[in-house]
């Protein structure tokens, strides 16, 4: 007999240190993009009077960049691209893949077949292929990146929720559900989805991480946020010249983009790995 | 060769959320004689497989034997380390586990499992691979040349679980210890692993402790029974003495719910008089995977009364489940109608009306699965009074309480999660969620097979209850013949999803019974310890399904199996449904005076086993 995995109800256990230190610093990173106006000490596009690659001082904390301006100011409004835009669009494909996931998997064979080869389809392309595709084809702006942010990460998350909701659909309160006569809509999110939420939620953290990488090197490839606007990759991208004279301004959009992404992978392998102190 | 087993004051304690040790077996001591078979038996949660394995070295993650001393020979097994373990397992002291299917890898042949422990301790294979086949030869396992060559799925269950008990002989261990080895399987299976087993450790002279919650099996089994409950040990004496004369309180209740579920003519209530059926189905053939895939049900005619209980038997895979799936709409039927009071049902679940779904409710078997972990109680069974009966969810929410006391729960567990209730009361929530509905027809699938004897007993005298109270049509589908026997009005007997045998529970008594009947009946095993010896098992399955494989759509279905069966008259038609003198109705083409002849030679002495 195969093991269905359903997820029991959550015990209290102390989360890993790990964890903390993750949530930490990916919590700061949303402050910071949230009160980004509040917290950067200058405009991110007023040209300062250090003039370019200028190294740290009191007005500019991190120096400035390619054209004067202060870095710091510019790396903290890229955290609302970067982290605004990446959560927007895992959001986005993590919702659709797990409602379309959960459809297949309790709906007509028909209906999962046609997902799925889809699915297959899309998964079949590289991410930064099709993004390259798409950018030519409808040029840059924030709406067609979100898009093609949350089209890119759909099958994936797509494929996760189908796999976790087949295990599900196939137990006897889901057969007994069906039997009473229910549709589909309370099947989906009364009896198999709070079943299926971890998986879904694990995944969804790591579509935002991908999301996060894929955007900056789109930016960093000049397709992604155009200027005068900048997210990391962008940051990085514009200021490559400053790696010959130390320059912070390129190293700190890269730390940044470095630091959110393991923090978040280390929040979420804190909350769903399972507790040391479980396994004697 | 062998030697006996002597357990000292042992404890094994499990460490609780807060570090404090808890003990969950306690100054259990217990001595077995070399050569002997000593049973351990008590409900799940007594602590018995934890002795069992605790007898190897091992304790459960979490678990550790805490104070006491476990010989086996003139070792101490606790005082062992790790290496010296090794070194013991398999070798003198070797596991038969529950599920045979889990325990053998599907990916390697079944030979090289089974000499694996001792090509590892330096055997050669060719001498290895002669002992293997000496033993299936021993375990009465067909083919015992070429069966190793098979993969463990080529074989059935229960010539898997010899094959596993093959794997603990292989290396002549001292000690033997089978944990539940026939629980997973049909009872005329396990009546022949039984006798495999019994042989090869007489044969073998090996020590073996039998651990098992099935009272009648024991009794074939062992020389001497040790009865435990809640980790200590009640009771210990001799198989017939203990039996016979049982002296803790503890056994005599098991003793008791072991005969409550025996039949016995004065319970069974006289059966009401002839009423309009409620339920009728003409025809019914049922298929997976379409109108051209496997049949799964053939040529189903019966009908069901309001305000009595039918009894559905059979072997896993004769169509018991199907027919509760095809009733409740879930797979729609292929030919043939159901009617429900009358009116034609749709044969498929979009096609029925809300009333008719409300009308027949279904009791899965694992009430583990079949109560949604996200839930509470209280939404679990407030949602049918709102789909059903359009409530709003409070006013719902009001009538769980009285809900849950129909079915004898207090009212204050509506607020748990199905997580913390235990085996028997989520089988109770069960019950009232498909109650809530306020069906005509309740169809419960194995309600109590995954429960112990006397919580599962408990079940069924609510089913009779709630039968004789409301008036509910109950189907009872179970593959547990004695079960059934005892609260069902009517028996549908099934094999090969086709219904062989229809008559009144009473008439199961008779000798016009299909030759399938008398099979499934002569193999559950009694409390007379001499029950094995006396039944003559010359119809093992197994063989005799090797032997004569009938064209199943031609002839009838239970020809290669059959004692009786005639070649030339069997197997060229499929018999029909015939009401015989007894008003049941049999599918078979022999006469009555060819039955009465051939029952009269082969089956009396089953007979009296089993009403002995």
């Amino acid at each position: 007999m195969s093991a269905v995995s359903i997820s029991e109800p959550r015990r209290h256990r102390r989360l890993p240190l790990s964890a903390w230190v993750g949530l930490t610093i990916a919590g700061l990173w949303a402050c910071v993009a949230l009160l980004a106006p509040y917290a950067a000490p200058h405009d991110p596009g007023k040209i300062l009077d250090q003039g370019p690659f200028a190294l740290s001082s009191s007005t500019a904390l991190l120096g400035t960049d390619y054209l004067g301006r202060d870095v710091l100011s510019r790396v903290i409004f890229g955290a609302r691209f970067t982290f605004g835009l990446a959560l927007l669009a895992a959001l986005a494909a993590s919702a659709t893949g797990a409602a379309l996931g959960i459809a297949a998997a309790v709906g007509r064979r028909w209906f999962d077949g046609i997902m799925s080869r889809t699915a297959d389809g899309f998964i079949s392309i590289p991410h930064l292929t099709f993004a390259l595709i798409m950018v030519a084809a409808f040029g840059s702006s924030l709406p067609v990146l979100l898009a093609l942010l949350a089209t890119s990460y759909i099958p994936g998350a797509y494929r996760i929720a189908r796999a976790s909701a087949i295990n599900v659909n196939a137990t006897d309160f889901v057969q007994i559900a069906r039997a009473r006569g229910e549709g589909t809509f309370y099947l989906v999110f009364r009896e198999i989805l709070p079943n299926i939420v971890a998986p879904i939620v694990t995944d969804f953290g790591l579509r935002f991480i991908f999301a996060i990488l894929l955007m900056s090197s789109l930016s960093f490839l000049g397709l992604g946020v155009q200027p005068p606007d900048a997210d990391w990759g962008a940051l990085t991208r514009e200021n490559i010249e400053g790696i010959y004279t130390a320059s912070l301004s390129v190293i700190v959009p890269a730390a940044a983009i470095g630091t959110l992404t393991i923090s978040i992978n280390m929040a979420i392998d804190g909350f769903f790995a399972p507790a040391a102190s479980e396994v004697v | 060769m062998s030697s006996g087993i002597a357990v000292e004051k042992l404890h094994i304690a499990v460490v609780g959320p807060n570090g404090e040790p808890h003990d969950i077996v306690q100054d259990v001591s217990f001595n077995v004689a070399p050569g002997e078979v000593l049973a351990l038996i008590g409900e799940s949660g007594s602590g018995k497989t934890t002795i069992a394995l605790a007898l190897m070295g091992y304790t459960r993650a979490g678990c550790h034997i805490r104070s006491g001393s476990i010989k086996v020979g003139d070792v101490d097994v606790t005082a062992l380390n790790t290496d010296a373990l090794v070194a013991l397992r398999g070798r003198k002291i070797a596991y038969v586990a529950q599920s045979a299917a889990a325990a053998f890898n599907p990916a390697h042949r079944l030979i090289d499992q089974v000499i694996e422990t001792s090509v590892v301790s330096g055997t050669s294979r060719a001498v290895a691979t002669k002992r293997a086949h000496r033993l299936f030869t021993d375990l009465a396992l067909p083919d015992p040349e070429r069966l190793g060559q098979r993969y463990p799925h080529e074989v059935s269950g229960g010539q898997l679980q010899r094959a596993i008990a093959a794997m603990a002989l292989m290396t002549e261990p001292d000690v033997i210890i089978f944990d539940e080895p026939t629980t997973a399987l049909d009872v005329t299976t396990q009546v022949e692993v039984l006798h495999a087993f019994r042989n090869a450790v007489r044969n073998h002279g090996t020590t073996a402790v039998y651990v098992s919650h099935d009272l009648a099996v024991v009794a074939q089994m062992a020389d001497r029974i040790a009865v435990l409950r809640r980790g200590s040990l009640q009771e210990i004496g001799r198989t017939d003495v203990l039996l016979r004369a049982p002296s803790s309180a503890y056994t005599k209740g098991l003793l008791n719910a072991y005969m409550a579920a025996a039949p016995t003519d004065t319970q069974r209530g006289a059966s009401p008089p002839e009423r309009n059926s409620l339920l009728e189905l003409q025809e019914v053939d049922a298929h997976y995977g379409g109108v051209r895939g496997v049949p799964a049900l053939r040529d189903i005619t019966m009908s069901l009364d309001a305000g009595t209980m039918l009894g559905v038997v059979g072997e896993s895979g004769s169509g018991k489940s199907t027919l509760a799936r095809v009733l409740t709409g879930v797979l729609p039927t292929a030919r043939g109608t159901i009617r429900l009071d009358g009116k034609a049902l749709a044969g498929s679940l979009e096609a029925r009306s809300k009333d008719e779904l409300r009308r027949i409710q279904l009791v899965t078997q694992s009430a583990d699965t079949a109560l949604n972990p996200a839930h509470s109680v209280r939404s679990i069974l407030a949602r049918p009074m709102v789909f059903y009966h359009g409530l709003s969810t409070s006013a719902a929410n009001e009538h769980v309480p009285a809900l849950l006391e129909r079915v004898k729960l207090d009212p204050d567990l509506a607020d748990r999660q199905p997580g913390q209730l235990s085996g028997g009361q989520k089988q109770r929530v069960n019950l009232a969620r498909a109650l809530a509905a306020e069906p005509a027809v309740l169809i419960c699938d194995e309600v109590t097979a995954a429960l112990d004897t006397v919580v599962g007993l408990a079940i069924t005298d609510l089913l009779k209850d709630l039968q004789r109270s409301s008036g509910i049509a109950i189907i009872f589908i179970s593959h547990d013949f004695r079960t059934v026997e005892r609260v069902a009005d009517e028996i549908a007997v099934m094999y090969a999803g086709q219904i062989v045998q229809l008559s009144k529970a009473a008439a199961l008594n008779d000798p016009l019974c299909h030759p399938y009947t008398e099979l499934l009946a002569s193999s559950i095993p009694t409390l007379r310890t001499d029950w094995l010896d006396q039944l003559a098992r010359d119809n093992l399955a197994d063989d005799a399904a090797d032997g004569r494989i009938a064209d199943r759509r031609r002839g009838c279905s239970f020809y290669g199996r059959c004692d009786l069966a005639q070649p030339g008259h069997c197997d060229v038609a499929v018999p029909p449904l015939e009401r015989n003198a007894n008003g049941g109705l049999i599918r078979c083409v022999l006469n009555e005076q060819d039955f009465l002849r051939s029952q009269s030679v082969s089956s009396l002495s089953q007979k009296e086993c089993r009403h002995g």
